[in-house]
């Protein structure tokens, strides 16, 4: 077992600045204009703190809130995908030459440490791990490799968080070098910090810290086992690989489709999605050129064009490839659900589709079963 | 070998989009490398004879007398792009087309007789073939740079089609819908100006027009979720771009129903 110790706002500043000394930049979450996004954070000030988010499908509030908590919000529009494989990023670089052309050697990619990750998204870097592993992509994992991953469990579920249907979450059980949980108990204010790998461990006994009391620990994993029970959503996953794949022709995608704008925001948001494109630059007189790979999204007409045309020219087809990807191929693909039920779709889709919701739409309007049911045959090909 | 010959002309428009060529600044010696500006007015007074490689155009056809040039201009060209919203899709004086020119003549000019215009302000794709056309009021620069050398290279541009959300996520920006309830056109508007407006807090105005496959309808009903009225909708819809076919049609349909309901 490791250690679990008990640090204060002072011991979490201790470990930001332990963590930028150490050459990480910190990554963690921040508000920018209304929302909470993430960006480069120095000290705990740099947090949102005494600040909550109010999150439905559509819409999302910052509010107030008068305890001063260091975490008590969940995700934000963005997940650390964006500094893994940073949108657009330029991976080769070349110049013409007298006798041909000359690799330009690229940056280094940062050091990263991603501060405060809820347990899905963590659940999320594992997803995407499989993923980039699958193809050795060296962005990927030349960032990946050298992160350090400060987890923190959730205590206060958003109404559209539902990892407790895919045991992503509210609490993290692997995947970070270290792992936080806020209590905010009246008078008190402490962490109760967890290390998870050796440099965990080394980081956590720079700090100044405290030995947790029992009911301390108690308190702390009741508050987890509270949010598991509070969770704002749920997700049926019982056959729902076998649900999907049986309803490829289910007229009900085409309901989705009058409401789908195509804009991609699920996609772009979603920390497990990883469709990217090729873009080639050149520069007017031809002397130099880079190759970068933009984020794609399976809702762009692009992105499935293949010689003549795009195989998905309507957009229930469009949304049918991404939900079923997300729920069914995925497992057939990299072994796992492609969903760690972190809501980020649901909240930030102008329009409030939500996934869950349309998953059990077909699930109940499953074409197998209505065939089958003289009854309810009519209401399937309505 | 002798440089590729471009050719830039103006019909009803405001002079914007050519000036994004001029606005290029250091790449404008770039360009000038590698075309001879052969025809353009606003640059130089020297007109080379056509034919020409590649032809910009900017402007709606709202007269006759365009009607005629636009098909000299598109004989002298091996190339044709249009640029903005003008020439794409009628540009903000297509909203004349809603009502009689004759009556705008009648009560703008001294002597509407002298006035010859059509009733409808147009794209220039309704009457010539077009090889590219580069959206938005005003075009960006760097999109009319990427179209040029794409051409002038024998490649397919880089212009996505998608909508104004890729851009904003791309970029890192808050949604402004999502955040603050902002009506935003983003999610049916073509990319192009780098999420301009929601990276300044606003919603999008829709001035790169409709992406490939614009849901207005979608749209339109949550902005009345959202609390505006038809007549907010219409207005929305009806910008730079009103006479897209997708924007139109929304906003037309939703006109009706001011009709029908009375104005709300
Ligand atoms: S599909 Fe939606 S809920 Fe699932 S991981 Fe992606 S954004 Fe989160
Ligand atoms: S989905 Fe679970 S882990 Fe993610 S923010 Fe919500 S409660 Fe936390
Ligand atoms: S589901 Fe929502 S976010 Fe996704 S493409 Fe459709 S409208 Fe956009
Ligand atoms: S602000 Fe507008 S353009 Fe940007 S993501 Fe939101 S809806 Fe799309």
């Amino acid at each position: 077992m490791r250690e679990t110790l008990v640090i204060d706002q002072e011991g979490v500043d201790a470990l930001i600045h332990t963590l930028t000394d150490r050459g990480y930049e910190v990554v963690g979450p921040t508000v920018r204009g209304q929302t909470i996004l993430y960006d480069t954070i120095t000290s705990t000030d740099d947090l949102p703190v005494g600040i909550t988010d109010r999150q439905e499908a559509g819409t999302y509030r910052l509010e107030t809130r008068d305890d001063g908590a260091l975490f008590g919000y969940v995700v934000g529009p963005q997940s650390f995908r964006r500094y893994l494989t940073p949108p657009g990023n330029v991976f080769w670089k070349g110049v013409l030459t007298d006798d041909g052309f000359e690799t330009v050697e690229l940056p280094e990619p940062p050091r990263l440490a991603f501060f405060g990750a809820r347990p899905c998204e963590v659940a999320a870097m594992q997803v995407q791990d499989e993923v980039y592993s699958a193809v050795g992509d060296p962005v990927y994992l030349g960032r990946r490799g050298r992160s350090f991953t400060v987890a923190v469990n959730c205590s206060e579920p958003a109404p559209t968080c539902f990892c407790d249907s895919l045991g992503t979450g509210p609490g993290v059980s692997n995947g970070y070098d270290i792992a936080m949980t806020e209590v905010v108990d009246g008078e008190s204010h402490y962490f109760i910090a967890e290390a998870g790998t050796d440099e965990g461990s080394e980081v956590l006994a720079l700090l100044p810290s405290r030995d947790p009391l029992d009911e301390e620990l108690v308190h702390a994993r009741r508050m987890v086992v509270r949010a598991a029970e509070r969770m704002g959503r749920h997700l049926d996953t019982d056959g729902l690989k076998e649900v999907l794949y049986g309803n490829i022709e289910n007229p009900y995608w085409d309901e989705i489709a009058k409401r789908c704008l195509s804009c991609t925001n699920c996609t772009l948001v979603c920390p497990t999605c990883f469709c990217s494109t090729v873009e080639d630059h050149l520069s007017l007189d031809g002397s130099e050129a880079e190759r970068a790979r933009p984020w794609d999204s399976c809702f762009t007409l692009d992105f499935s064009y293949v010689n003549g045309g795009p195989v998905r020219p309507s957009p229930g087809p469009r949304y049918r490839q991404w939900l079923t990807h997300k729920l069914a191929s995925w497992q057939d693909q990299f072994g796992s659900i492609g969903c760690v039920g972190c809501g980020r779709c649901i909240t930030w889709c102008p329009v409030g589709i939500d996934i869950t919701k349309e998953a059990a739409a077909i699930r109940e309007r499953d074409v197998r079963r209505v065939v089958v049911g003289a009854s309810s045959a009519k209401e399937g090909t309505e | 070998m002798a440089l590729p010959k471009l050719a830039v002309h103006k019909f009803a428009s405001c002079d914007g989009c050519q000036l994004s060529l001029l606005d290029l600044e250091e790449e404008l010696l770039a360009v000038a490398g590698v075309v001879q500006i052969a025809n353009f007015m606003e640059a130089s007074r020297e007109v080379l004879p056509p034919p020409y490689d590649v032809t910009l155009v900017e402007g709606s056809v709202t007269t006759p007398h365009d009607r005629r040039r636009i098909m000299q201009i598109r004989d002298e060209t091996t190339v044709l792009i249009t640029i903005g919203a003008c020439a794409t899709a009628g540009g903000i004086q297509a909203l004349r087309n809603w009502r009689d020119v004759d009556d705008f003549n009648n009560y703008v000019y001294a002597h509407p007789e002298f006035i010859d215009a059509l009733q409808e302000s147009t794209p220039i794709s309704d009457y010539v073939k077009v090889d590219f056309e580069l959206r938005g009021c005003p075009i960006s620069k760097y999109q009319l740079l990427e179209v040029l050398v794409a051409f002038l290279q024998g490649r397919r541009p880089n212009i996505p089609t998608y909508s104004v959300c890729v851009e904003c996520k791309t970029k890192g920006n808050p949604c402004v819908m999502v955040s603050h309830g902002t009506p935003c056109l983003g999610p049916i508007t073509q990319a192009g100006c780098g999420a301009l407006c929601p990276s300044y807090d606003r919603g999008c105005y829709g001035c790169f027009g409709p992406m490939e496959s614009a849901n207005a309808a979608s749209l339109a009903g949550h902005f009345e979720w959202m609390g505006l009225s038809n007549r907010e909708i219409v207005n929305s819809l009806r910008g730079f771009n009103a006479w897209a076919e997708a924007f139109r049609k929304e906003s037309d349909r939703r006109e009706a129903l001011i009709e029908i309901g009375g104005a709300r």
